[in-house]
């Protein structure tokens, strides 16, 4: 009994320094920011902070949580800050303006990356193996071709789409172009603050946790675990893989719209929505330790935060993630070098601190 | 006529995919792992033939020979240092070294030849062929093309089922601790199975960029995903699969560059792949596995 009292007080010490550590990162740079110590470079990053810590807590229920490999994640985020830049950018064009559309556009990206979730999820998580790292990068490029290719555009007579080019669309004369194709949404409102991003981090946090630790997400880690034996006394492996396919998704979704509400213009690009970006956030997972939630958010705040300060590095900067994605995964999955870490265990008991660093899915020798 | 000229060269693109699809299944059936870098090893080997062909002036043919050794160096390198010390690991880990080494190749390339594209010139120098009183041109390029990738199927389905090597392939890729118990040197012929698809890898660059001339550090991903998707449509693990798979792929993919939008190609081929998935995920020639507990 001791032991399960001890496990979970640990956990609820894990939690609430998660909570703390945001909390207090945010404290900090609200003082800073009402004292006009933080430098402009720093105040442009603060939103793409809170960004790529959900993208990356999000990617982790998907990696870490669930042990299925995404390459599409990008591909949601796209979904969602199309969708809800159309809705604002329609709104501001109408005339409404205000922080309550930013509410609801958060709720647009969720649900519209969501529902791309089940469509996706449904086929390929019925497959085993590789699949679904094929079919999510797959994914993104076919959201990122269509968001460059697509027109879009309003007026009485309802919505138009064309693939060709604006004239194609027959708008009347009170018509007005949302997505001008290759160009994207220009002039979207610039509703995403620093305080918007930490409290949409808290909410996806706190949802993040509370699966985890319930009953659904302890079926979602025995599947990952050992699929054979977590089907055989009962859990349904496509249904609980999807729930948590399903949630990051529309979870890269918010993402997206706190995305695109910070910038003017939302263009598809390769560099924002395209593999790179699926990459980047797989990085930051994968550096930050595979579910573990505040490793996530920790190494998204300094992978973005290095490259900026490293000007010079710039160049150098995918490279040296590249070798250091090699060199992580070589280290903490590679059997020979797992042996090797428990001979040093055993004559240098202090290393015993790294095993809560070590990744969780080590039986997976059948999947 | 059009039509015709669309599917000639919509077939010898898809020729290019199935070189390179061929790679893929070949690791995939044997090493169990799906190498992400494998596109990469084709933009290497393209690179190679360029620096040998344009800038230091030496032969064409002898280039693209100098740059698929050097290419099956690099995938027997690669396959030692990055994929070698994970075997037995979770597919998991396995595929995000992949990319890791994917990215690697991408960025020493842009590293080492810089950003920008280099136009690479055509290695096939005999004229193009002119049919039905000059209607239809059918490039050297889509000819030799065409004609290569025959010659590399058959040559590859005769080295798996005639020679000592190649039923050692088939053996590993059955059941791998079964044949190690039966004397073969499973990590050998894994070996060799990474050194025969980067060798095939530069080749199929070579092809692509000849029709293609240009050249970028990510010229490789790409045409590497979209084989991928080949080698899934044909049947994962079968080579007659990558053939047919590439095929399909390449023309599906210039037929609908050509009616219905250029810019949604990708996205067309991409969602063949999905509803493939759906219909009949072990591709056309693959064989349903039942797994067993």
């Amino acid at each position: 009994m001791d032991y399960f009292k001890l496990k979970k007080q640990r956990k609820a010490r894990y939690n609430l320094s998660i909570y703390l550590m945001i909390i207090i990162a945010y404290a900090v740079v609200m003082f800073l920011s009402y004292q006009g110590k933080i430098s402009s470079l720093l105040g442009g990053l603060l939103v793409p902070f809170c960004t790529y810590s959900i993208l990356a807590v999000s990617l982790n229920l998907v990696v870490g949580i669930s042990g299925e490999l995404s390459l599409g994640h990008a591909g949601f985020m796209c979904i969602g800050a199309f969708s809800s830049a159309v809705f604002t950018r329609y709104m501001k064009f109408l005339g409404v303006e205000g922080l309550y559309l930013f509410v609801i556009a958060i709720i647009i990206g969720a649900v519209t990356a969501g529902i791309a979730g089940i469509l996706i999820g449904i086929p390929v998580l019925r497959l085993k193996g590789d699949y679904l790292a094929i079919v999510t990068l797959a994914f993104g490029e076919i959201i990122k071709n269509i968001a460059n290719a697509i027109y879009l555009g309003f007026d009485e007579n309802g919505a138009h789409i064309s693939l060709k080019n604006t004239m194609d669309l027959g708008l009347t004369e009170n018509g007005f172009v949302v997505i001008k194709g290759a160009q994207g949404i220009t002039g979207t409102p610039h509703y995403s603050s620093f305080t918007a991003g930490v409290v949409l981090l808290l909410i996806v946090v706190t949802i993040i946790l509370n699966l985890i630790n319930s009953r659904t997400g302890r079926n979602i880690k025995a599947l990952r675990d050992n699929l054979i034996a977590a089907e055989s006394v009962g859990i349904s492996a496509t249904k609980y893989k999807l729930i948590a396919f399903t949630i990051a998704s529309s979870m890269a979704g918010v993402a997206g719209v706190l995305y695109a509400h910070n910038l003017t213009t939302l263009t598809a690009l390769p560099k924002n929505f395209g593999y790179n970006m699926s990459i980047t956030i797989l990085v930051f997972v994968v550096l930050g330790g595979m579910g573990r939630i505040r490793g996530s958010i920790i190494a998204a705040v300094i992978l973005t935060l290095l490259p900026e300060m490293l000007r010079n590095l710039q160049d150098y900067r995918m490279l040296i993630y590249s070798i250091v994605l090699i060199i992580v995964m070589i280290f903490t999955s590679a059997p020979s070098m797992k042996q090797y870490m428990e001979v040093l265990k055993n004559k240098f008991p202090i290393l015993n601190g790294l095993k809560s660093v070590k990744i969780k899915n080590e039986n997976k020798e059948g999947k | 006529m059009d039509f015709l000229t669309y599917l000639v060269s919509g077939l010898s693109l898809g020729s290019i995919y199935a070189i390179i699809a061929l790679g893929y299944t070949m690791v995939y059936g044997i090493a169990k792992m799906l190498n992400f870098a494998h596109g990469d090893v084709l933009m290497i080997g393209s690179y190679i033939t360029f620096v040998f062909m344009s800038q230091l002036g030496i032969h064409p043919i002898l280039s693209v020979i100098l740059a698929s050794i050097s290419c099956t160096v690099i995938g027997i390198i690669i396959e030692r240092i990055a994929y070698k010390p994970l075997r037995g690991a979770n597919s998991l880990s396995v595929l995000i070294t992949a990319i890791g080494v994917s990215y690697f190749l991408q960025n020493i390339a842009l590293l080492i030849f810089g950003a920008n594209t280099k136009s690479f010139k055509s290695i096939v120098t005999i004229p193009p062929l002119k049919l039905f009183n000059g209607n239809l041109i059918i490039s050297s390029e889509s000819i030799v093309t065409i004609a290569l990738c025959i010659i590399i199927m058959l040559g590859l389905t005769t080295f798996i089922n005639k020679t000592k090597m190649g039923q050692a392939m088939l053996a590993v890729s059955e059941d791998r601790s079964a044949s190690t118990l039966m004397g073969i040197n499973v990590n050998g012929t894994i070996a060799m199975t990474f050194a025969i698809g980067s060798f095939l890898a530069a080749i199929a660059g070579v092809l692509l960029c000849s029709t293609y001339p240009t050249l970028t550090p990510t010229t490789g991903a790409m045409p590497g995903i979209k084989a991928f998707v080949a080698a899934v449509i044909g049947g994962i693990g079968s080579i007659p699969g990558a053939f047919i798979g590439g095929l399909i792929l390449g023309v599906l993919e210039n037929m609908s560059k050509a009616y219905i939008s250029a810019q949604l190609s990708d996205a067309i081929v991409f969602s063949v792949l999905i509803v493939m998935l759906l219909v009949k995920p072990s591709g056309i020639l693959g064989k349903a596995n039942i797994e067993k507990v």
